[in-house]
């Protein structure tokens, strides 16, 4: 399908020349392309789950290296491989229950069975254990003793194999690709809409003649205080201006044109202020396994000063900024270094970047993000409703399966 | 028992005020045993009021300022206990007494303790509830680590006796070792001569309280012993008399006054509207006020910036009775010109200077007077132009001590020329040569290898670079800016035409860059009582970062820069920078999405200008008295107020 592929090639491109900003812009763009993959994916009569996972996997690769950064579009593969796997098992368990029903196992299936070295187990343990994939495992599946360990790799590798041999195929292959876009219609749906979802619970926690602290330009962060607005609650805003990108400036035209009492404070001045402030809100780039969250540059410090004068932090986060890794240096690994003419005048400059003259060398460093560690957040607030950093990894097992997460 | 300590009580707040006031009181006779005195008790972390109390009175007996007279002269005392209260904090305080006799102050406490027990036997006036002492001290030393205000609270007025007691033994052990019998039949005498004190003041506590009611809850043990002594008083119970005497003399007379005359003289707050209304009419510099205002900010002045300048220059020459130079220095002020700490109160007592130089006394008007209330006049003058630094607020303090103690004798001619001299030598010695000092001090702090930081530009930790590098010390330097003034790219140009290599970042890549940094260096507009670092907005930010690192802050400020104020946050006091220049981003027309909100009652810019770094984030603090811990701060403003009054 060269359409396809010129499209992956467009976006990688995109990605690459850093022209999609935000994650959420990126999330919707990538989900978007991964559906066309998979509606353009022609499915074999054998295996088709595996084969979408491994399409899906080979374009996210590619979608990936163009921008390791930007970790929404690994979560969003992920969370697309997670949906496959999981359209996948529920049809392997109806069909399953189906097979039980017909008892219709004929020879080819189960010498298929036993030649991945299993009995032939009873649709219904087949189905506990698929269950238990998903979920945490049930007290029924824990009183009868199932072997979780045999049968989960069962399910995963071979479901899919068993199950394409039964009756009816085209309308199962169907189906499964048929499901698998339907849930990736219910990801778009979702990402789109965090906004409203998190903006919803604003009202639980600003209250009247709040003082809010917020840096950065965040989407979330903008409806989330305009739904706070919304419900007669009046408060202030302080907001950082973001140097040398000045996203707070962008944010506090937004604030003001929607009525808002912004006052603009230079970045300089967030310790100085957040005695005075009762909250900080502010918007994630990224939310780590581990509860850390990685944010605009200048967060940490806000964080540490929230920290020391005993303010919440609070982080929005939709749920496509989840992501499943452990961060190692993230202040480093995870960052980017976008280009000194933010900071410096070339012109002004250009003597002092010579370095044969003997005079001493100059470097600039202008990073886009801070790494804020988890002790400092006080809370997050997703789709789903408020989390403590320590829960985080919980989350992660909800909206991602453990295979993908080494992509 | 009671009745010999009693008169202690009372004489206390006098005694603690001639210690304070050795080189004014030409009368004292023994000037140097109360200094001697009066420094280790504060060393030994018993509080100051109680420290000084008794062995003057009984044993030394020499100076007793009459009651009238120890409210006409007493500005000082509450701030010596300020002083000597946090001192007792910081044992590396003792450095900077100046006595040598006195070896170890923080030891004192066991060895006065020891010779305590042979000497009351002997001196009757001083034996008295000897277990308490341990305690009391301890108390004390709680109590003292509390800011000024906390001496007038309750526990401190239990404490007397014993501490009392604790200093009295540390002085006799170490001035009348030779001869305890005499002792006896001279504090006995002093003592009779204290508790006629004691009545006196009594009676002028109660006249004194009766009026007032104050506050806190020191108020009702005040006014209560107050009424246990109006009765008393009469009757020759001395001891209650003398005891509630001493608590309401301690608490509620001097205190209060002392308060009032000695606590930082309070700034201006433009929220309060008959003042501004006052101070407007008064104003040679006629500037808009900004109408969109941050809330928090009202009792600061925000004026539109810009507006006033041309108006300014045209009244040049209608200005009369402003000095040129004032008048020079003033605009340089308000356009911007002039900025950085150092150089603008050098510029300041430059134009004073001139203004010395050309003066001319008015007929039938005395120099010290009239030369006084110039300076006033100009100074509130620079004041419009510019918010004053508390470093200014020093030199101008300065400048005026020097014009008051002008001798009468002087000619005009001399004395001019005596106080050019001092504001020659003011700006040598502790402006130019203390930075020399710092320089040599933290220069050993740099290693080869090492990476600072340095924020914004300030000229002491220029120096300090340039002259390590001129050592041949391999180190490299973070520069780290902030909006909107960016001093630091002048910094980093001159570093860079020096040959030292630099990295160059905002302020908001702070914690990217900390991670290879090996000490922070930083400047201070001023450094407050408390340890607070008052400096350019955004040195807490970094101080902060570093300390969360665990790399080591140092601070460079010189000692004329320190002040006796305290402050906890950057909100009361503060200055506000032009708020256009917020909206504005130089140098980048594609940052323009707040160019047509400037009028918006719902937008406002905050540009502050200072803030205060909490003293946990500082490691040390460099100065021209060498390198202390922030919590040995009171030790050097009390010092240095010393030498102020010496010179």
């Amino acid at each position: 399908m060269p359409d396809v592929q010129s499209m992956v090639a467009e976006f990688v491109n995109k990605l690459r020349k850093r022209k999609i900003e935000g994650s959420q812009a990126t999330a919707k763009c990538t989900v978007e392309l991964l559906r066309s993959v998979i509606s353009h994916q022609r499915v074999p009569h054998a295996n088709q789950a595996a084969a979408l996972i491994d399409a899906v996997k080979a374009v996210g690769q590619q979608l990936v290296a163009a921008n390791p950064v930007e970790l929404a579009v690994g979560n969003v593969v992920r969370r697309v491989l997670h949906i496959i796997r999981e359209e996948d098992l529920s049809l392997t368990t109806a069909a399953m229950a189906g097979l039980d029903l017909l008892d219709a196992s004929d020879d080819d299936d189960i010498d298929n069975c036993k030649g991945i070295g299993y009995p032939a187990m009873s649709a219904a343990v087949v189905a506990a254990a698929a269950r238990s994939t998903l979920r945490p495992p049930s007290l029924q599946t824990l009183l009868e003793g199932t072997p979780e360990s045999a049968t989960v790799p069962y399910t995963s590798s071979s479901g899919a194999d068993s199950e394409s041999k039964t009756a009816d195929k085209s309308s199962l292959t169907r189906k499964l690709k048929h499901d698998v876009i339907e849930g990736v219609n219910q990801l778009i749906h979702e990402i789109s809409g965090c906004h409203e979802q998190i903006a919803e619970q604003a009202i639980e926690h600003i209250h009247q003649n709040e003082v809010i602290l917020t840096l950065g330009s965040s989407r979330t962060v903008l409806e989330f205080l305009c739904a706070a607005k919304e419900k007669k609650r009046s408060f202030r805003v302080f907001v950082a201006e973001g140097a040398p990108r000045y996203q707070g400036h962008l944010l506090a035209k937004e604030l003001v044109a929607r009525g808002l009492q912004t006052t603009v404070i230079t970045d300089s001045a967030v310790f100085a202020m957040i005695s005075r402030v009762n909250m900080v809100i502010i918007g994630a780039h990224a939310v780590m396994a581990n509860g850390g969250v990685i944010g605009p540059v200048g967060v940490n410090m806000a964080a540490l000063a929230a920290k020391k004068h005993a303010v919440p932090f609070v982080v929005l986060a939709g749920s496509h900024k989840l992501c499943p890794l452990y961060p190692h240096n993230p202040e480093v690994l995870l960052n980017e270094l976008r280009s000194p003419s933010e900071l410096l005048d070339f012109g002004e400059f250009s003597d002092c970047l010579d370095f044969g003259a003997g005079s001493g060398s100059l470097q600039v460093v202008n990073p886009t993000f801070d790494y804020v560690p988890p002790n400092l957040v006080s809370l997050f607030i997703t789709d789903t409703g408020g989390h403590n950093p320590s829960y985080m990894y919980r989350l992660i097992a909800d909206y991602y399966s453990a295979d993908d997460l080494v992509m | 028992m009671e009745s010999r300590r009693n008169p202690r009580a009372v004489v206390d707040p006098k005694v603690r005020q001639v210690g304070f006031f050795t080189s004014s009181q030409p009368d004292s006779s023994s000037t140097q045993q109360q200094q001697q005195q009066t420094d280790p008790i504060p060393a030994s972390a018993s509080s100051p009021p109680v420290s000084t109390i008794s062995p003057s009175g009984n044993s030394l007996s020499p100076v007793m300022i009459p009651p009238p007279r120890l409210n006409s002269s007493d500005t000082f005392p509450l701030r010596g206990a300020a002083a000597g209260a946090s001192s007792a904090v910081s044992p590396s305080s003792f450095s900077y007494s100046n006595r040598r006799d006195f070896p170890d102050g923080s030891t004192t406490a066991s060895p006065g303790r020891h010779s305590r027990g042979s000497f009351v036997k002997s001196s009757a006036p001083v034996a008295s509830s000897l277990p308490g002492i341990g305690m009391d001290s301890m108390a004390a030393a709680k109590s003292s680590s509390v800011p000024a205000s906390g001496l007038t609270t309750v526990s401190v007025v239990t404490m007397p006796p014993g501490l009392a007691e604790k200093a009295s033994g540390m002085e006799v052990q170490s001035d009348q070792k030779k001869n305890p019998k005499s002792l006896k039949e001279k504090t006995t005498k002093a003592e009779r001569r204290a508790i006629q004190e004691a009545q006196r003041a009594a009676k002028a506590a109660a006249k004194a309280d009766g009026g007032k009611v104050p506050p806190g809850t020191s108020a009702s043990v005040a006014s209560t012993s107050v009424k246990v002594a109006k009765p008393a008083k009469p009757s020759t119970q001395k001891n209650e008399v003398s005891v509630a005497a001493g608590v309401t003399e301690k608490k509620g007379g001097p205190s209060e006054k002392d308060r009032k005359k000695d606590a930082p003289h309070p700034r201006m707050q433009y929220d309060d509207e008959s003042r501004v209304v006052k101070a407007k009419r008064r104003a040679v510099v006629k500037q808009t006020e900004a109408k969109n205002r941050v809330e928090l900010f009202r009792h600061l002045p925000q004026y539109e910036h810009g507006t006033q300048l041309p108006d300014l220059e045209t009244k040049f020459f209608q200005l009369d009775p402003m000095h040129p130079a004032v008048y020079k220095v003033g605009l340089q002020y308000l356009s911007g010109d002039i900025s950085g700490g150092n150089a603008r109160c050098i510029a300041m007592l430059q134009a004073f200077q001139e203004v010395v130089k050309d003066y001319s006394t008015p007929p039938e008007k005395n120099l010290n007077r009239d030369m006084t209330a110039k300076i006033s006049s100009y100074v509130s003058f620079l004041i419009e132009c510019r918010p004053l630094s508390i470093s200014m607020g020093n030199a101008i303090r300065f400048v005026k001590n020097r014009i008051a103690k002008l001798p009468i004798t002087l000619s005009e001619s001399e004395a001019k020329a005596a106080l050019q001299s001092d504001i020659e030598r003011f700006i040598n010695d502790k402006i130019i040569g203390a930075d020399m000092v710092i320089v040599k001090h933290a220069v050993t702090k740099i290693r080869d290898g090492d990476v600072l930081l340095t924020y914004g530009s300030p000229t002491a930790v220029e120096m300090i670079l340039l002259h390590a590098h001129e050592l041949k010390k391999k180190f490299r330097v973070l520069v780290v800016d902030s909006r909107p003034k960016l001093e630091g790219q002048l910094l980093l140009r001159r570093l860079i035409k020096r040959g030292i290599s630099c990295t160059y970042t905002h302020i908001n890549a702070i914690s990217y860059i900390m991670h290879e940094v090996t000490k922070v260096f930083l400047g201070a507009s001023s450094v407050l009582s408390n340890g607070t670092v008052y400096s350019r907005v955004g040195t807490a930010c970094v101080a902060m970062v570093a300390s969360a690192f665990r790399v080591p802050v140092l601070v460079c400020c010189e000692a004329y820069k320190f002040h006796e104020r305290v402050q906890l946050d950057s909100i009361c006091s503060n200055e506000l920078g032009d708020p256009n220049a917020i909206s504005k981003v130089h140098g980048r027309e594609d940052i323009n999405y707040l160019d047509g909100l400037t009028n918006n009652a719902n937008l406002q810019f905050l540009n502050l200008m200072y803030d205060a770094t909490p003293s946990d984030y500082i490691s040390m603090i460099i100065t021209d008295y060498g390198m202390v811990p922030p919590t040995s701060v009171p030790v050097i403003v009390r010092e240095y107020q010393k030498e102020h009054l010496l010179v």
